[in-house]
C-alpha cells in the first residue's frame, strides 16, 4: 500500500543520477562498491516491498483465502470485476478521499502559519519547535485512546468544552459528521508537527541577508513575510502538499482504532475495507485485487502531480 | 567509544543477542522450525473480559491445581479480530491447543478444515452427544461431524421488573412471570407494564447503534414463521418475503402505532430506563444479567420469549464452545491434555453459569445446584428452543453480516423504512453476501 509513495521518488533519484553523471561515473570498481553498499537496502526493498507486490498481483487472480493453504482456484480477472463493481469498495475509496479533502488544507496552511510565527520568536524558539513536534512521536494507538477519552459523551473533556461555551457537542462516535470532526481534529493535532518541521527547516534556509536588505529598504515584518518568506517557501509547500495527500490517502490507524470505520461503515477508509475483506472475511485474493486497484490510483495521483509540476515550474525544480 | 574496541563490542553484542534468544528460547526457536510453541501443557485462547473473564480465570486456576497441568490462557479482543487470529494461527500451523469459539462462527472454521473433529479421544473422556443440550450439539455439528464442545447457550430473553410486573398482575403464584401464550398476550403484557409504570413505554430494546441486538430481536420473531435466511453455507438465499414482511410489521407496531417501546434507544437509554424502573421489560441477552444484578433497588427476573409469530416459542441464541484447532505437529499426549482441559472446564459449568449462561453440559445443567440459581434457572427451556445465526461463511457473532442486517432492521424499527422496503433492503443485502466468492 505504501509502495506508491515510496517507489516513485526512488525511481526518480535513480534516473537523475544516471542521466546527470554519465561521464564522471569513475572506474568500474566504484559501481561494484556502490551496489555493495546499497545491497542491505535493496535486499529489504525486494523482500518486503517488490516481493509482496508481485505476490499480491499473482494471488489477485486466484480465490486465495487466509483459511486454507495454497493459492486456491484460478478465477482470472473476476476479482477485479468484483472490486470495480462493489459499492462498498467505492464508498470506502470516497471516505479516504474525503479524509484527504478535510485534512490536507488544514495541514498545509496551519503548520506554515505557526512555523512562521515560531521563527519570529525572539527567544525560546526551541521550546515552540519541540511543543509543536512532540505529538508526532506519540504512537497512533496512544493518541486514539487519549482522544477517545476526551470525546466520550457527558464525561469527556472535548464534549464538556462544547457545553462550557453553550453548544451541544456533536455525537462523536454515533453520527457520521461528528465522527469526521473527531478524526480530523485528532489527525490535525497528531501530525501537525511533521509539516511544521519541514517548514521550519525551509525557513532557516532563507538567508538573513535578504531580510536585512528588505529591512533597510523599509519593509515591515508583514511585508517581509508576504514578499520574502512565503514566495521562498513555495517549493516546500508543494512538497508538503504531495506528502500530505499521499499520507492522507493512506489513512487507517486513527479511523480504525477510534471509530472502527463506524458508525455503520460511514467512515471506513479503503485500507480498512481491504483489511476487512482480506483478513476478517478471509478473502485474500479479492483483497489483493482491491489493493492493486488502490495502488494504481495512488500511482496515477503521483504521476499527475509530477506532470503538473513539470509543466508549471519548468525543468529546474526538484 | 575509546576503551572498547569494535571487536569487543561486537562480541558482547553477539553474546547478548544469543542470551536474549535463549531467554525466550522455545517460541523463538519454534517460530523458525514451524512447530507449535510449547510453553505450557495446554495453550488456551479465549475472548472473555469483565465478569466472564474473571469466571474463566477461576475455572482455569482450579483446573490447574486439581490436574497439576500447566495452562497458558491468552485473552484476545472479542469479535472479528479474534476469529481472524484464530483462523490465521490454524492455517499457518501454529494454533493454540484449545480455543473458545461461538457456535455461530463454526461453519467456516470447520469447513476450512481448521478444527479437529470431536471424536474418539473425547468419547473416552466422557464427552458424548447425550450429555449436551441437543440444540447446541446440533449446531456444533457440521456435515454430520461434531467439531466443537458446547460450553453454554446464551439466549436473547425478556428481563422484567418484578415490582411493576406484580402491579400489572403479570406474576403467577410462584412469584415469576405467568407464561404468555402468544402475540396478543405478549402485547397485552407490555401494555399492562406501561400502565403499571405510568411512564411513556412498557418495554425497551437497544435499537440505535447496536445492529446485533436488532438482528437478535428480528431473528427470534422471524424464526417463528420461517427457516434460516440463507442455506448452503450462505450461498443460497432462502428468505421468506411474506414472513419477513409480517415480522417487520409486528416489530414496527411495537415502536410505532402501539407506542410500547421507544423507537430510538442507545444502550445507555435501555439500561437507564430499565434500571430506574421506567419500563417493565428489557429485551436483551442473558449476558447482561451481571450488569443489572449490581443495580441497587432493582428487583428483576428473566423469562424466555413466548411464541410471538407462529405457534412454537423460539429463542435466538448463540453458544460459546471449546474447539481444538488442527495442528500437524501436536502429539497425542498433548491432544489428551487438551481434551482433559475441556472436560475440566465443562465440570465447572456452574461457575460459568454465574455470567447468565445456561450450561450446555447436562450433568451440571440438571444438577440441583444449578436448578436453584436465580434467575438462570428461569430460562433453561430457551436453550432447547435455540435458533442460531443461519449457517454461512460470513455469518455469526460480531460479523459484518449481523451489522448489515441489523442496520436495515434498526431503520424499520425506528420508523425510517416501511416494512416492505425493509424486506427489499434485506433481500438486496443478502444478495451481496450470497454472491461474494466463498473462501471455502
Amino acid at each position: 500500500m505504501t509502495t506508491g509513495a515510496v517507489a516513485l521518488p526512488a525511481r526518480k533519484v535513480d534516473e537523475t543520477s544516471r542521466s546527470a553523471t554519465p561521464e564522471d561515473r569513475g572506474p568500474r570498481g566504484h559501481t561494484k562498491v556502490g551496489w555493495l553498499f546499497a545491497a542491505p537496502f535493496l535486499t529489504l526493498y525486494v523482500l518486503f516491498l517488490i516481493g509482496p507486490v508481485l505476490i499480491g498481483a499473482v494471488i489477485s487472480l486466484f480465490n486465495t483465502t487466509t483459511v486454507t493453504p495454497g493459492l486456491g482456484t484460478w478465477v482470472g480477472l473476476s476479482n477485479y470485476a468484483d472490486v470495480l463493481s462493489s459499492g462498498d469498495f467505492w464508498a470506502s475509496m470516497w471516505h479516504s478521499v474525503l479524509f484527504t479533502l478535510l485534512t490536507t488544507p488544514l495541514l498545509l496552511l496551519l503548520p506554515l502559519l505557526f512555523a512562521i510565527l515560531a521563527s519570529r520568536m525572539a527567544r525560546g524558539q526551541w521550546f515552540y519547535r519541540l511543543a509543536f513536534f512532540a505529538p508526532f512521536v506519540v504512537p497512533s494507538a496512544a493518541v486514539c485512546l487519549i482522544f477517545a477519552f476526551m470525546y466520550t459523551p457527558e464525561t469527556g473533556l472535548i464534549s464538556n468544552v462544547f457545553g462550557w461555551v453553550g453548544l451541544t457537542p456533536p455525537d462523536f462516535f454515533g453520527s457520521t459528521s461528528g465522527a469526521w470532526f473527531a478524526v480530523t481534529l485528532l489527525t490535525l493535532w497528531w501530525t501537525f508537527g511533521f509539516n511544521f518541521i519541514l517548514y521550519t527547516a525551509a525557513i532557516q534556509e532563507i538567508s538573513e541577508e535578504v531580510y536585512e536588505a528588505a529591512a533597510i529598504d523599509g519593509a515591515g515584518p508583514w511585508q517581509q513575510i508576504r514578499s520574502i518568506t512565503i514566495p521562498l517557501l513555495r517549493p516546500t509547500m508543494s512538497l508538503v502538499l504531495i506528502l500530505q495527500v499521499l499520507a492522507s490517502l493512506k489513512v487507517f490507524d486513527q479511523i480504525y482504532i477510534l471509530l472502527a470505520g463506524g458508525p455503520n461503515y460511514s467512515t471506513r477508509p479503503v485500507i480498512q475495507y481491504i483489511f476487512d475483506t482480506g483478513f476478517t472475511s478471509y478473502r485474500g485474493g479479492y483483497a489483493a485485487a482491491a489493493t492493486l486497484v488502490y495502488f494504481v490510483i495512488l500511482v496515477t495521483v503521483s504521476v499527475l502531480w509530477l506532470l503538473i509540476r513539470r509543466r508549471t515550474a519548468g525543468p529546474q525544480s526538484a | 567509544m575509546r576503551g572498547i574496541s569494535r571487536r569487543t563490542l561486537l562480541a558482547t553484542g553477539g553474546i547478548a543477542l544469543a542470551g536474549a534468544a535463549s531467554g525466550c528460547g522455545t517460541p523463538v526457536a519454534t517460530s523458525f522450525t514451524g512447530a507449535q510453541p510449547a510453553t505450557a501443557d495446554v495453550i488456551f485462547w479465549h475472548l472473555f473480559g469483565g465478569g466472564d473473564g474473571a469466571n474463566m480465570g477461576t475455572m482455569v486456576d482450579s483446573y490447574r491445581s486439581s490436574s497439576g497441568r500447566s495452562v497458558e490462557p491468552t485473552l484476545l479482543s472479542w469479535g472479528n479480530p479474534y476469529y481472524t487470529k484464530l483462523a490465521l494461527s490454524a492455517s499457518s500451523g501454529r494454533p493454540p491447543d484449545v480455543a473458545v469459539a461461538h457456535l455461530s462462527r463454526l461453519p467456516l472454521l470447520a469447513r476450512a478444515g481448521l478444527l479437529e473433529p470431536v471424536a474418539d479421544q473425547f468419547t473416552e473422556a466422557g464427552i458424548t452427544q447425550d450429555r449436551f443440550t441437543p440444540a447446541a450439539w446440533e449446531k456444533a455439528t457440521v456435515d454430520e461431524t461434531p467439531y466443537a464442545v458446547p460450553l453454554d447457550t446464551h439466549p436473547f430473553v425478556m428481563f422484567y421488573n418484578v415490582e411493576l410486573a406484580e402491579k400489572a398482575g403479570l406474576l403467577g403464584s410462584d412469584g415469576r412471570l405467568k407464561p404468555l401464550t402468544g402475540r396478543d398476550d405478549f402485547v397485552a403484557a407490555v401494555s399492562a407494564m406501561k400502565e403499571a409504570g405510568g411512564e411513556e413505554y412498557g418495554a425497551v430494546c437497544t435499537i440505535t447503534a447496536d445492529p446485533s441486538t436488532n438482528w437478535r430481536l428480528f431473528t427470534m420473531a422471524y424464526s417463528g414463521l420461517a427457516g434460516p435466511l440463507v442455506t448452503d453455507l450462505g450461498t443460497k438465499v432462502t428468505l421468506d418475503r411474506d414472513a419477513a414482511g409480517e415480522t417487520f410489521e409486528f416489530l414496527q407496531s411495537l415502536t410505532g402505532s402501539e407506542r410500547l417501546m421507544p423507537s430510538t434507544a442507545t444502550a445507555t437509554t435501555s439500561s437507564t430506563l430499565f434500571s430506574q424502573g421506567r419500563v417493565g421489560f428489557l429485551f436483551d441477552g442473558v449476558w447482561q444479567i451481571p450488569t443489572y444484578r449490581g443495580v441497587e433497588g432493582l428487583d428483576f427476573d428473566v423469562a424466555p420469549f413466548p411464541p410471538l409469530l407462529g405457534s412454537d416459542p423460539v429463542a435466538y441464541a448463540d453458544s460459546h464452545a471449546l474447539v481444538v484447532p488442527r495442528s500437524e505437529g501436536r502429539s497425542s499426549a498433548r491432544t489428551a491434555d487438551a481434551v482433559g482441559f475441556i472436560k475440566g472446564l465443562l465440570d465447572q459449568s456452574l461457575t460459568w453459569a454465574d455470567g447468565g449462561h445456561v450450561p450446555a453440559w447436562l450433568p451440571v445443567q440438571e444438577s440441583e445446584d444449578f436448578r436453584s440459581l436465580d434467575p438462570q434457572s428461569g430460562y433453561i427451556e430457551a436453550a432447547f428452543n435455540a435458533v442460531y445465526d443461519p449457517p454461512g461463511w460470513y455469518t455469526g457473532a460480531g460479523s459484518d453480516f449481523q451489522t448489515a442486517m441489523g442496520s436495515v432492521i434498526a431503520s424499520v424499527l425506528s420508523g425510517g423504512t416501511d416494512p416492505s422496503s425493509g424486506v427489499s433492503d434485506v433481500a438486496d443485502s443478502l444478495k451481496t453476501f450470497s454472491t461474494a466468492r466463498s473462501p471455502v
